[in-house]
């Protein structure tokens, strides 16, 4: 246990530390919510109507960005090799990084998040509940996305490549929450789409390790 | 099934079967797209949608092998993965372009046939968006496949996205039915007999006979053509080493 705790207190530090750590993520984030009515116009009726899902996908966008680096840095200096010899088994490993990964981005974007939405029109009772979709979502997110970047280690252009990869295995988190907020703004019965996130993101916690880590040997063999 | 690809995971009886059995579905492919696309010219028109029911013939085959060609790959990705198969390897590399190329077809003629009849060429339904990700899937595959230089590497990592992908897009397909729902439910093959009727019965399922053979045909010669590459590349190895 005091290996994993080891472990974590590593990789949350390496994230959070790593290029500016949430600062980056969190500033991108603020940089799209920026844009975003720009892009659209300043009319608040028609701001309102699209905040949340606004909010939300830019979350999925910001936390692509940091995944590069989840294992790449790992890797180029030949700390993945001694990773993969440790008695923790690698697939723990790859889930305690994710973890990191979601304490050090996942969980200040979360604390971002109804801002953006309440800056860009939405409900301030909707704040709640944009604050555990992010958090639930970041989950998933984070171990799907460390499929990603377990699988382009040794690429070129990995980080683009990531995101290639990744984009596609968003579609089902970003509905579900998508789906609960959007409920929840018009006053409908919003459960069922924050279940449906929570189980994927418990899917993405018990499966991705094992992608993650078979794609981790297969880089270092 | 099991006996046909245990006969052929010996490369040279696979390249002596390939060698015939290549064209053979090649000609049994344009036959059965001949008749069928007789048949289909032949049909009376739709009552409501007049001769854009035709798009039918195309489209609905080309939906139907995007995801059959998807199931091949990830099959032959798990063998390739399990028993680090060379053959299998190159089948899964040489389904890929064939699947993302019947996914383009089902997007390009569904949209074609959406204008007429939904008044749009795209809506953001679920049926269509799931395809479109099966479509971004077969993009990631292939990307990935080719930004790796080394080529086993590439090739196992290639096939742990296949197989990710394969789980994933159940899921992807159950979220956006939930999403949103425009496109209509199953209707050829369904409860209580086919929707169709049997003159436009006949062509469709003629049509994905054809394209099921010009697929097999296709693949054949594109895992023949993998096969040869890489002994060619083993060849000249063996020349710059000598």
């Amino acid at each position: 246990m005091s290996r994993l705790g080891t472990l974590l207190a590593r990789e949350t530090a390496l994230a959070w530390g790593r290029g500016g750590g949430p600062l980056v993520s969190v500033g991108f984030y603020a940089g799209v919510a920026t844009l975003l009515p720009l892009a659209i116009g300043p009319e608040p009726a028609r701001l309102a109507a699209i905040a949340p899902g606004a909010a939300w996908v830019a979350l999925a966008l910001a936390s692509l960005l940091s995944l590069d680096r989840l294992f790449e840095r790992d890797f180029e200096d030949g700390a993945l090799d001694h990773l993969a010899l440790s008695p923790v088994p690698l697939e723990l490993t790859c889930a305690v990084k994710c973890l990191g990964q979601w304490l050090a981005t996942g969980a200040p974007l979360a604390l971002a998040a109804p801002i953006a939405a309440i800056g860009l029109g939405a409900k301030l009772d909707m704040t709640p509940l944009i604050l555990a979709c992010a958090l639930i979502g970041g989950l998933a997110f984070a171990f799907t996305g460390g499929i990603g970047a377990a699988l382009s280690l040794g690429a070129r252009r990995g980080g683009l490549l990531t995101a290639v990869i990744v984009l596609p295995l968003f579609v089902p988190p970003v509905i579900f929450g998508g789906g609960a907020l959007a409920a929840f703004a018009g006053g409908l019965p919003w459960p069922g789409g924050f279940i449906l996130l929570a189980a994927y993101a418990a899917a993405a916690v018990a499966l991705g390790p094992l992608a993650m880590a078979a794609a981790c040997r297969n880089a270092l063999s | 099934m099991l006996p046909a690809p245990a006969f052929l995971t010996n490369p040279e009886r696979f390249m002596a079967f390939s060698r015939w059995a290549a064209p053979m579905f090649g000609a049994i492919a344009v036959a059965l797209a001949v008749v069928g696309l007789y048949l289909g010219w032949t049909a009376p028109e739709d009552y409501q949608q007049g001769a854009t029911v035709r798009i039918l013939f195309i489209h609905i085959p080309a939906a139907w092998m995007s995801e059959f060609v998807y199931a091949c790959m990830a099959v032959a990705s798990l063998l390739a993965l399990v028993f680090r198969h060379v053959l299998a390897d190159a089948a899964a590399q040489a389904a890929a372009p064939l699947g993302a190329g019947f996914t383009v077809l089902a997007l390009a003629t569904g949209s074609l046939w959406g204008r007429p009849m939904w008044g749009t060429y795209w809506v953001w339904d679920a049926r269509l968006t799931s395809v479109l990700a099966l479509l971004l899937i077969y993009v990631a595959y292939m990307a990935l496949r080719a930004s790796i230089d080394d080529e086993t590497k590439g090739a196992r990592a290639a096939a742990i996205l296949a197989l990710v992908g394969a789980v994933n897009l159940p899921i992807i397909h159950y979220s956006v039915t939930w999403w949103n729902t425009l496109h209509q439910g199953p209707s050829v093959f369904r409860a209580g007999g086919s929707a169709l009727a049997p003159v436009f019965y006949w062509p469709a399922i003629l049509l994905a006979l054809a394209y099921m053979s010009a697929f097999g045909s296709l693949w054949l010669v594109r895992i023949r053509g993998e096969i040869w590459r890489r002994r060619a590349e083993a060849a000249a190895l063996r020349a710059a080493r000598a």
